[in-house]
């Protein structure tokens, strides 16, 4: 059964920072404090003008924004259906949508008088983007980031050196994303009186799920105005690739009250839902974790699963909350596709547009390829290009046989 | 009396200790910590993500996981010990997601069917109680809440609002396991809780050795130990329950006597 119908999809989460069921703050005493603390200093910060403006500032100038909005006519012809437009924040400095958050988020850091930075990062653009932002402002950065993760990910971790990060190799469990998050969130613990913990994706304990929308919204807010100067409408069709789910939930988000537009979150089908995947909606089921009470891969005792995917962005077995509510509201559509489809959409994207797409947003790419087809041509879908490939060029080579 | 209220009433501070279940021989280490004079057992439900413990917990419970234990195991581990040892107060720790996966009220009973007498779930603060408190309490469990040393004097009554049997004073914001806590700031600390609870004050995070158990129960009601016998476990696996024994012999001696020595 859906739960009835709320008047706005917008007003999320409550006071409690619940989604629905989900969200909430499932944390270790030590942290509570501080999470009510960060609560309070970021309604003043959204309250303030200064603040809005210095992050507006720092988008436009440093990040590049508004990034494009791109009609992708190659694309269109050979998929035979709806045309196809991409939100570009592939062209975002670092090269993906993660530096939105970052930035917001060590606004709110120095607002608080911390003074010390920690992330956790998967494929290690979290990673990136938070330790660019941490050399920006002069702030020491400390990277934690599963040891299998560091070993498939070697580019990334040197950017991270570069820019003067610490990175700290996460040998506990699988040694990956879910890993590396336990071990920021124990350091956290040890030393919550100076630092701040830049969550990079739209999940953990409130008040990050609702912050990190926020700034990621700044995705959906530019598409919406773009799309209207630009064809004089709304897309018809949302799509955007989902891990934690942060960069869908900021173009979904300014979009969720349009009821003509369609929503559609593409999840990490891995080798297949019946084999290993990262797909939470599809094949988990309600739990807590790293603070918040959202669909998890588990066990029938409430074991984390390890999730699998081609894109170690996708990686994770968990899912914002907010995506865990919209799915059960049934506002925002779930599907999934599998790694070979996601290699196939990120060659498609390469050969068609002369953009070669991160692994992340090839999982969009793919379900367009299926759904464009079997939508009429005067209909518009607007996915989100939310990072560029360079990073996986070499593990594509690798799953295409192909010796570097 | 409740077995937890009996076990702070003896006359001494009591030795409250912890093993994760599953983690080498549990029962025999369980009967070894009430040889020992353990005054509570702490039994730990393993959990994959064990976010507030250091290594040696953490891989106490991916030694647990990997044995292949599963929350009925823990359970009959419960139930065997309360018919071995009917006075012992036995509380579960772990986790919320493990705790709460087949719902509240699932495991209140599971709790009461195994004789569990408390719970400390490490991740739900009094802001998410709903979540498990409510059920725990209507089946008459104990709900062990910590607080910490970031709990100030404004949000420890909402931290004891709801609790019961004894409030876990965790002295180090850390982990588990990792560095221990001056002296004078826990006694600050426990003289500081203890204007408020109505309920007794257990020290744990870092306690180690009778020497640092000893000083730490002058002051408080109770001294919580763990990671140091999950060493002893780690290193000597089926031979762990003799090695135990003796290091809680020697804590309980230091905790028991600890006032008398003072005196």
């Amino acid at each position: 059964m859906n739960a009835p119908i709320p008047n706005s999809f917008r007003t999320q989460p409550d006071a409690q920072g619940h989604f629905g069921q989900f969200g909430g703050r499932y944390v270790a005493e030590t942290l509570m404090p501080l999470i009510l603390d960060l609560e309070a200093e970021y309604r003043k910060a959204k309250a303030d003008p200064a603040f809005q403006a210095e992050f507006d500032d720092l988008l436009e100038h440093y990040v590049g924004r508004p990034s494009p909005l791109y009609f992708a006519p190659r694309l269109t012809e050979e998929l035979g259906g709806a045309q196809v437009w991409f939100k570009r924040d592939e062209l975002n400095h670092t090269g993906a949508h993660k530096i939105n958050n970052c930035i917001g988020q060590i606004l709110l850091a120095m607002r608080m008088g911390k003074t010390r930075i920690i992330a956790e990062t998967g494929a290690g653009q979290h990673g990136v983007a938070t330790a660019t932002v941490c050399a920006r402002f002069g702030l020491p950065c400390t990277i934690f980031m599963g040891a299998t993760d560091v070993a498939r990910q070697q580019p990334n971790v040197f950017r991270m050196k570069l820019l003067g990060a610490e990175v700290v190799p996460v040998t506990a469990g699988a040694a990956t994303l879910k890993d590396a998050m336990n071990e920021a969130l124990r350091d956290w613990v040890a030393n919550v009186h100076n630092t701040f913990y830049i969550i990079g994706t739209a999940a953990g304990p409130h008040p990050y799920p609702e912050l990190v929308r926020d700034f990621q919204s700044v995705i959906g807010k530019e598409a919406r105005a773009q799309m209207l100067s630009r064809v004089g409408r709304l897309p018809d069709l949302l799509v955007a690739a989902i891990g934690g789910g942060s960069n869908a939930i900021g173009l979904f988000h300014p979009f969720l009250d349009d009821p003509s537009v369609r929503m559609m979150g593409v999840e990490a089908a891995g080798h297949g839902l019946d084999f290993a995947h990262a797909a939470s909606l599809a094949g988990g089921r309600p739990g807590i974790l790293h603070g918040n009470k959202t669909y998890l891969l588990q066990d029938e005792d409430g074991q984390i699963l390890e999730g699998h995917s081609i894109s170690a962005g996708l990686d994770y077995p968990g899912i914002g909350p907010e995506h865990s509510w919209l799915k059960e509201i049934g506002r925002v559509d779930y599907t999934s596709v599998t790694d070979v489809e996601a290699l196939d959409g990120f060659q498609l994207l390469c050969r068609t547009e002369g953009i070669i797409p991160a692994l992340e947003p090839a999982h969009a790419i793919a379900a367009v390829k299926k759904i464009a087809p079997t939508m009429g041509k005067d209909e518009i879908i607007l996915a989100n290009l939310c990072g560029r490939g360079d990073k996986d060029i070499f593990s594509v080579a690798e799953h295409l046989g192909v010796k570097l | 009396m409740s077995r937890l209220s009996a076990a702070f009433a003896k006359g001494h501070p009591a030795l409250v200790c912890f093993v994760t279940g599953g983690d080498g021989p549990t029962p025999a280490i369980l009967d070894a910590l009430v040889e020992g004079g353990a005054d509570v057992i702490e039994l730990g439900m393993p959990f994959t993500d064990p976010m507030a413990d250091g290594p040696a917990i953490q891989q106490a419970n991916l030694r647990s996981l990997g044995a292949g234990i599963k929350t009925a195991d823990i359970l009959k581990m419960a139930t065997d010990f309360r018919a071995r040892h009917p006075e012992v107060p036995l509380v579960l720790m772990g986790y919320a997601n493990p705790m709460t996966i087949r719902g509240p009220e699932w495991f209140a009973q599971a709790c009461t069917k195994a004789g569990v007498d408390g719970v400390i779930c490490v991740d739900i603060p009094p802001e998410e109680d709903a979540e498990l408190g409510p059920a725990l309490r209507a089946a008459g469990i104990s709900l062990i809440r910590l607080a910490t040393p970031t709990t100030d004097a404004a949000r420890l009554p909402a931290v004891l609002d709801g609790s019961s049997g004894f409030l876990y004073y965790v002295s180090v914001a850390g982990i588990t396991g990792k560095q221990s806590a001056a002296l004078a700031s826990i006694e600050e600390a426990v003289t500081r809780i203890k204007q408020t609870a109505t309920i007794p004050v257990a020290v744990g995070f870092g306690v180690r050795t009778p020497e640092q158990a000893g000083p730490i129960a002058r002051v408080a009601d109770g001294v919580v130990v763990g990671s140091a016998l999950i060493d002893i476990i780690a290193e000597h696996g089926d031979n762990a329950p003799a090695k135990v024994r003796e290091l809680v012999s020697a804590l309980a001696n230091a905790v028991h006597n600890a006032r008398k020595v003072e005196a």
